[in-house]
């Protein structure tokens, strides 16, 4: 009984001792999963790269809100005339994190480049198999064909060699899985037997210092006060993990949290009509479609494709799925990218003249299809479902019978690339801002192999040569006009029939400011500031 | 007795080995592998795929990933996560204390309140209270926790304010270090009195969401179990000598009733588990059952494989405690 009286005494002095409010100038994101782990070259989401974006540098980086390319770590750079030989001059008096672990007693210099990109580009780097030793993006983005040498020319110069010209190679760098890692670092690990810890503790040279990863519930950053770039406005940053967006939208309702990500469409009304937040948009950086595989009947002939373009509502699937949360795609590419073609006429919803084409083709009776649709919600396409279902009705219209077919997203992907369905639905989410990401990726000649990322197994070697092209050249100008060239080739062959570029929220707090969206889709907070 | 501890564990090792085929069958049965998750829209070439999922070993046949698996878990290895490449083990120690504060805090509340609901509906047998109560219950078993949670949430947190909305603690608190139990680690790994507080706050939500399910069934299982024992002629007996109501009814009456209830109580650790995987979700819990929903959509599958065998050990070990307290309270069990 004693007991019990002392335990609630002592329970009543403590709950009435009020929290102390924070001093320091918090900001709370509402960031929504977990991350894979803090080292951006072995990671894939968007929601690790948010957690790692904090800490680390690239050698050059994306101007905020922008896909631009400025420096970074290196603070200027040379092209060779044939855009063979990028020779990047490295910015001095840069200082890394430290933490419980490292000290570093060293500036940032070339030997972390070279560790950075070795570590995921050759074998014979002691980190190479650390962690898994899986370079998703490295390989992805051809890496390994591309790189020919990265070579130290001295301690504040490092050269990089290509095998082919490739103009997104500045945009390149400017992605995630470029970050620059401490080789110091990864030394004192190696020597003390815990090379993972470089995974899992990151040091970096960025704007905010990593302080301490609550697994599945919290990310606590600090202000790093040597950056060297515009010191970091907030004192401190901390990601609270919340998988649940109706939980997210209540956090920051009540406060809880300053920022949130990825609001769903139908919690959109409620964010407009709350007076304490505002609400950030802007088209995203993808494209939802629907692929028509090129390799197999009907939809080997261009007249079906187009009689199927014809026949769909797209506004009716913009009004019902996307609801006010998309805009119709007319271009492979948004707006926002280079090479946007704004004189391609999007095809009108005209029934008469699908049923005509249907008719030329020789199916006047129509004919039967399958239609995939994405068991996901993607960001550029919130309802798949949804959208195969009035595609269907659409469809039915013209005397098209199609059978709503799906799969779970990792099989679903994979028969997709295999080149199984005849009508299936897709998308992109674009990496780096460059053109080349959508066109090479989604519609080249050599994604169409079996297997590959081209959905609609199309090869069209005009199209490619000018895609190949334009890749090739370092002049924005002179490449925009390339692919405004075969974007008139794909609205004319309509390999793939374009429906929306989903428009991206941010919802946060009044009393955040200076908060910039990103086309990349990143959070990122070194210009915020809290009123 | 030892008879009894002994035929119960010696049944522990088909269960051990049934659910370590059931979970890896499971998994496997589902379609898509980590490497097609993780990679998603992304053109990767096959050969890469190939040499990725081969590093993985989800390469080999069916038989042979179990047989490895079952050979790695009797070393006492349950793996790596594909995915934060930390170890099984490591990761389930980290979380587990998040999920057992909040089990043993809404089982707590479960029985504090579902004990005396079912004494009151017993003892007042037929009323519009007993009618009114078990009603309540019916309505507490049936209700959905994903919904519950978000009503809770709307009202609670959003309406009047009093509680958060979710997470274990407020950002402006920090505990390093510690038992990982928050409500002990508030109070002896902080500076700041503030931190228990805010610990409290942030439970008392999760609680009532998670331990609604085991309220209701607790109190049921009282009513009837204290009706039987109501009826009993030592009961009369003990009215007959003059014993106060309030004496037959909590020493007399609830001291026999109690037995079938306690092993209610811990059958519902298991029901508590499963509900911590939807509740943790809701709240933004970093438990166990966050923990696995995350694995499943990442296809972790040693995180998932490990995670379900660890899951399911313990509730393997709660029933083997519960089977043995039962034979303590019990004698004619032991026989």
């Amino acid at each position: 009984m004693k007991w019990t009286h002392c335990t609630l005494a002592g329970l009543l002095v403590v709950a009435t001792l009020w929290p102390h409010a924070s001093i320091a100038k918090t900001l709370v994101y509402c960031s929504e999963g977990s991350p894979e782990n803090f080292n951006p070259q072995l990671d894939l989401t968007g929601t690790s790269y948010d957690a790692e974006q904090p800490i680390y540098n690239n050698l050059v980086e994306f101007k905020l809100g922008t896909t631009e390319i400025i420096p970074g770590l290196a603070e200027s750079w040379d092209i060779s005339a044939d855009g063979l030989i990028y020779t990047f001059h490295l910015r001095k008096g840069v200082k890394f994190h430290k933490n419980h672990l490292f000290t570093p007693t060293r500036d940032f210099n070339a030997d972390d480049v070279i560790f950075s990109f070795e570590r995921q580009w050759k074998d014979t780097n002691p980190y190479h198999n650390v962690s898994g030793g899986t370079y998703y993006y490295f390989a992805d983005m051809s890496f390994p064909k591309l790189l020919k040498s990265i070579e130290k020319l001295d301690d504040y110069t490092v050269q990089f060699t290509l095998t082919e010209p490739q103009a997104p190679f500045l945009s390149d760098l400017g992605m995630n899985f470029t970050s620059i890692l401490s080789a110091e670092y990864a030394d004192v690990l190696m020597k003390q037997g815990k090379p993972e810890l470089i995974d899992q503790d990151p040091i970096g040279t960025g704007p905010f210092e990593f302080v301490q990863y609550q697994k599945d519930a919290l990310i606590r950053y600090k202000k790093f006060p040597d950056f060297w770039g515009p010191k970091a406005k907030l004192d401190g940053l901390v990601f609270a993990i919340t998988k649940d967006p109706s939980v997210r939208l209540a956090k920051l309702q009540a406060g809880e949290c300053q920022v949130s990500s990825y609001p769903t469409p139908a919690d959109l009304p409620a964010i407009k009509a709350d007076p304490k937040l505002q609400l950030l948009d802007q088209p995203g950086l993808n494209i939802g479609y629907l692929a028509f595989n090129t390799l197999k009947k009907p939809f080997d002939d261009k007249r079906v494709r187009l009689a199927v373009t014809m026949a769909i509502d797209k506004q009716a699937i913009l009004a019902a799925v996307y609801q006010g949360a998309g805009q119709p795609a007319k271009n492979l590419i948004p707006p926002t990218v280079l090479g946007f073609n704004d004189a391609i006429q999007d095809y009108p919803h005209d029934v008469a003249a699908a049923k005509k084409l249907l008719a030329e083709a020789g199916l006047p009776d129509g004919f039967e299809t399958d239609l995939w649709a994405m068991p996901v919600q993607r960001p550029y396409n919130p309802d798949a479902r949804r959208v195969a279902e009035l595609i269907q009705a659409d469809l039915a219209a013209i005397g098209v019978k199609a059978h709503i077919v799906t799969y779970e997203w990792g099989e679903y992907i994979k028969r997709v690339n295999l080149g199984e369905p005849m009508l299936a639905e897709n998308g992109w989410t674009g990496d780096n801002g460059d053109p080349d990401n959508f066109y090479t990726e989604l519609l080249s000649c050599a994604a169409a192999r079996i297997g590959g990322s081209n959905a609609s197994k199309w090869c069209n070697k005009d199209f490619d040569a000018l895609i190949n092209r334009a890749a090739r050249l370092t002049d924005p100008a002179a490449r925009a006009e390339l692919y405004r060239q075969a974007e008139v080739i794909q609205h004319d062959e309509q390999p793939i029939y374009l429906i929306a570029h989903s428009i991206t929220y941010v919802p946060l707090l009044k009393t955040v400011k200076g908060y910039k969206m990103s086309p990349l889709s990143r959070h990122q907070f070194d210009d915020v500031d809290l009123e | 007795m030892l008879k009894l501890l002994l035929g119960r564990a010696a049944l522990l090792v088909p269960t051990f080995f049934g659910v370590t085929l059931l979970s890896f069958a499971l998994i496997h049965l589902v379609p898509g592998d980590p490497v097609a998750v993780r990679v998603g829209e992304h053109g990767v070439p096959p050969e890469q795929l190939a040499a990725m999922r081969h590093t993985l070993g989800i390469d080999q046949p069916l038989w042979k990933q179990f047989l490895d698996y079952e050979v790695q878990v009797l070393h006492g290895n349950l793996g790596t996560s594909i995915v934060s490449q930390d170890s099984v083990w490591h990761e389930f120690i980290t979380l587990f204390p998040a999920t057992l504060e909040l089990a043993l805090s809404a089982m707590l509340f479960a029985t504090l309140i579902g004990l005396p609901l079912g004494v009151v509906a017993a003892v007042r047998r037929g009323s519009v209270l007993d009618y009114g109560l078990m009603g309540v219950s019916v309505a507490g078993a049936s209700m959905p926790i994903f919904w519950w949670g978000l009503i809770l949430i709307l009202v609670f947190s959003e309406w009047l304010g009093w509680t958060p909305v979710s997470g274990r603690i407020a950002p402006n608190f920090y505990i390093d270090g510690g038992t990982g139990f928050y409500l002990i680690d508030a109070l002896f790994y902080s500076d700041d009195p503030g931190t228990f507080r805010s610990v409290l706050s942030h439970l008392v939500l999760p609680t009532i969401v998670l331990g609604t399910i085991p309220l209701a069934v607790i109190a049921r299982m009282t009513r009837s179990a204290m009706l039987e024992v109501l009826g009993e002629d030592y009961i009369r007996t003990a009215r007959a000598k003059g014993l106060s109501e309030f004496r037959v009814v909590t020493v007399h009456a609830l001291r026999n009733a109690l037995i079938p209830v306690i092993t209610v109580i811990g059958l519902q650790i298991g029901a508590l588990l499963a509900g911590a995987i939807l509740t943790e979700t809701i709240f933004s819990w970093p438990g166990v059952g966050y923990w696995l929903v995350q694995s499943v959509d990442r296809r972790d599958y040693p995180v998932l494989q490990g995670g379900v065998l660890l899951v399911a050990s313990l509730v393997m070990l709660v029933n083997l405690t519960v089977d043995l307290t039962y034979g303590l309270l019990d004698p004619r069990i032991r026989r």
